[in-house]
């Protein structure tokens, strides 16, 4: 991995523009100053509570995610390359959820098969022919990017159901702030901290048609020991609207109400961040208890709009996923500007016999896994587990997809041995309402060890502020 | 408005670390009893009467079989079984507190947060008796910046409400416990000083609610009398802790204040913090010894816990 694009400085040692200021500052720090900095860090965000949830472990049950304190850098002129390609693939996103639940006019022109969808455990039946407020069905869409180049992006995933990490997003820049105010005042830093006024916005506008005056949103969360509950409270709180499990709400003659300390309100907008299967138990899995019995009905008749729509998954899946060049371009008329990683699908034999002959150069994912379960590194998979994988994939290759490897970015990261640089990748956020919002930046996460390019907070990853710099 | 589980849990978030606090007050006067010279270690009971006073005898005989000084202090700081040890109670009140952060000031949850991340990791070994005083000391340091915080930075609308009301209950339970598992020390009998051991009983029930040297100022006699002491903790209006205090406040400040806010008219609860208010106000001491201390005392409790089921109802907590 040798030969990955270095965000700060160039082949021949020279420090790229967006970073120059960044690389002087960073010259006059001794380590020791920087781990004063990360301790102070640390103790700022356990104290605020800004935690995670390991699922499993009794004693150490809320975590810190790892906070790097160097900055990751974008040059104006960088991001509004990437804000275009996000809004492109984000418009056409929400198109073809909106058609799937139509008239598939995509699958009748023959650019996706119609099994793909109608046999995908993400397509909802019960959402086939609703229209929710303003044809949005995916409100709030966090894209995970990655750099192989200076002027190459690909998008690795689409996250269309409930994408999370907003709220590092913010707290990072917080802390950033907070501990290294000489730095802003070097840079033009672009605000992210309206985020919340953003989302609150784009949640008033798709209030459902029969809402009468202000609208009243709410977060619905499935309570404390869910991983993203900080978060959850995080965005209620700075959104100014209530945070309600399951219990707080219930549905009567056909409106949704909350329990309140004075007489039942009544709800028009829920930002839901439990997933579509335990959203309404007389739909859905009839065992959850944390959703709320009926609101699935109330939902079609447009007295409540649920953000995101149910059903929106059916555009992140991962067989879908490969079709996205496609996609784009059916619904916006123009070539993609991000990059989509090419992808085989073990399905077609053309491409089962070229994946097994490459394992070892590949990724092999599972079509509807996650969480980096059941997949296959082939770079750095043992010959043993190459071969297991090989039966496996011959047995069942329709529930496979391969992909290259991809050379990740690297940004100057401080570790134990000092400064040195760790592959990222990039999660922006968009939303859609009455129009579309994108806060410059995003969310980046780090993989901390030397050659990992695992980001994932679960397994270690860690989160850096994501500047972008103004003209 | 408020959710009702919001208003649920603040009321419980301010009840849990209230009680934090009189589980280190009441520690504290066992723990310095039992520093005393034998004589004055009036009974071999005294770790089993703060079992009592702190309402945990239920869960101790549950668990241990001898009401040792290390088996009670075990039990009442640390236990994760007993649901009101003081680290439980520190639990419980976070973890309300998180459910319901929306609702907080940012000062008001780290001073909770901040508590509970030092509490979490500490391990009985690491509390040997010297250290103890220390850690009651910090207890309830971080229980008054919880109130600081709390009456520095929160609105005075119906959720800061919830959580003085829950305060207050819990704060008029508790004195009202402790007086009734040392009723008897209070009744008056006959003429003639009390014995060393009396004034050591008396000085240590006033210690439990923090209020020796209050009862000083209140009463200028120099030694203790048992129906003063007794008078000083249910009827005086002036001390904090007295009965009559935590119902004028829960009635006149914290109740009638949420009844205003919400033009909802007079509910059940609000009849009740009354009458119980007007029921104390009206009181005399020498009423209250004829008809029997004990008596007064458990009614009073009962009556405190009526009004707890009775904001439950009316605030649709779940």
């Amino acid at each position: 991995m040798g030969d990955n694009f270095n965000e700060m400085l160039e082949a021949d040692g020279s420090v790229r523009p967006p970073y120059a200021l960044l690389h002087k500052w960073l010259e006059t720090q001794t380590p020791g100053d920087l781990r004063a900095k990360i301790r102070e860090a640390e103790s700022i965000f356990r104290r605020l509570g800004i935690t995670f949830a390991v699922y499993g472990t009794q004693e150490a049950s809320e975590r810190l995610i790892p906070f790097d304190i160097i900055p990751r850098i974008f040059a104006a002129s960088e991001w509004r390359r990437l804000e275009a390609g996000i809004a492109q693939r984000v418009g056409a996103l929400n198109a073809f959820i909106d058609d799937v639940y139509h008239r598939q006019e995509i699958v009748r022109a023959g650019k996706v098969p119609g099994d793909l969808i109608l046999q995908n455990e993400a397509y909802l039946p019960q959402m086939a022919g609703h229209s929710p407020a303003r044809n949005v069905y995916s409100h709030i869409i966090g894209t995970d990017i990655v750099r192989v180049g200076a002027n190459d992006f690909y998008v690795l995933e689409d996250n269309c159901r409930t994408p999370s990490g907003v709220s590092y997003m913010l707290e990072d820049r917080e802390a950033m702030m907070f501990l290294f105010p000489d730095l802003f005042a070097k840079h033009r830093v672009a605000p992210i901290e309206h985020y919340p006024e953003l989302l609150r916005q784009t949640l008033d506008s798709v209030a459902p048609p029969q809402c009468e005056g202000e609208p009243t949103c709410v977060v619905l969360t499935p309570g404390i020991y869910n991983s993203a509950f900080f978060e959850h409270a995080f965005l209620a709180d700075e959104m100014g609207v209530q945070l309600v499990t399951g219990d707080d709400l219930f549905v009567r003659d056909g409106w949704l109400y909350m329990r309140t300390t004075r007489s039942p309100v009544r709800v028009d907008v829920v930002y839901r961040r439990i997933d579509d299967d335990f959203l309404d138990p007389l739909t859905f899995n009839p065992n959850s208890t944390l959703g709320v019995p009926g609101i699935f009905d109330i939902y079609r008749a447009g007295r409540v709009t649920i953000v995101n729509a149910p059903g929106a998954g059916i555009a992140d899946d991962k067989a879908v996923y490969s079709f996205m060049p496609d996609i784009v371009e059916f619904y916006t008329g123009e070539k993609p500007i991000l990059n989509n990683v090419p992808t085989w699908r073990c399905s077609d034999s053309d491409s089962l016999a070229y994946v097994l002959e490459h394992l070892e150069e590949l990724v092999v994912k599972e079509v509807h896994g996650s969480g980096g379960y059941g997949m296959l590194v082939g770079p750095t998979a043992s010959k043993k587990e190459v071969a297991t994988f090989r039966q496996i994939l011959k047995k069942r290759p329709g529930n496979y997809i391969a992909q290259p490897t991809l050379a990740l970015s690297s940004c100057p990261t401080f570790v134990k041995s000092g400064v040195a640089p760790r592959h990222v990748d990039l999660r922006p956020f968009a939303l859609t309402g009455d129009r579309m919002r994108i806060t410059p930046g995003g969310f980046t996460r780090v993989a901390m060890k030397q050659g990992s390019l695992v980001v994932n907070s679960s397994q270690g990853g860690g989160t850096k502020d994501t500047w972008v710099l103004e003209d | 408005m408020l959710l009702g589980r919001t208003a649920a849990s603040l009321f419980w978030m301010a009840r849990y670390m209230e009680r934090a606090e009189n589980m280190a007050r009441l520690i504290e006067v066992s723990y310095r009893i039992s520093l005393m010279p034998k004589p004055f270690r009036a009974h071999q009971d005294d770790w089993s009467s703060a079992l009592k006073s702190a309402h945990c005898e239920a869960t101790f005989a549950g668990k241990y079989d001898t009401a040792s000084q290390e088996n009670v202090i075990q039990h009442l700081v640390l236990d994760r079984e007993n649901p009101s040890s003081i680290r439980s109670s520190m639990e419980t009140a976070r973890n309300n507190g998180r459910a319901v952060r929306t609702a907080l000031s940012r000062d008001v949850w780290e001073s909770l947060n901040a508590t509970w991340i030092e509490l979490s990791t500490l391990r009985m070994n690491q509390l040997p008796s010297d250290k103890l005083p220390g850690f009651l000391d910090w207890i309830k340091q971080r229980s008054m910046l919880f109130r600081g915080a709390m009456l520095g930075t929160a609105l005075r609308r119906d959720s800061f409400h919830f959580c003085q009301a829950g305060a207050f209950i819990e704060r008029a339970d508790n004195t009202a416990r402790i007086l009734d598992v040392k009723y008897h020390i209070l009744l008056p009998r006959g003429a003639g000083p009390g014995s060393s051991i009396d004034r050591q009983q008396w000085a240590s029930l006033l210690r439990s609610v923090s209020a020796h040297r209050a009862y000083r100022w209140a009463y200028r006699d120099a030694s203790y009398q048992p129906w003063n002491v007794a008078e000083f903790l249910i009827l005086n209006p002036a001390m904090p802790r007295s009965l009559l205090f935590c119902y004028d406040w829960i009635s006149n400040n914290t109740l009638s204040e949420i009844e205003e806010e919400y033009g909802d008219g007079t509910l059940p609860c609000h009849e009740t913090a009354t009458e119980t208010m007007n029921l104390l106000a009206s009181a005399n001491m020498e009423k209250i010894f004829q008809n029997g201390l004990h008596e007064f005392l458990s009614d009073f409790i009962d009556r405190n816990n009526r009004l707890t089921a009775e904001i439950a109802t009316a605030y649709n907590f779940p």
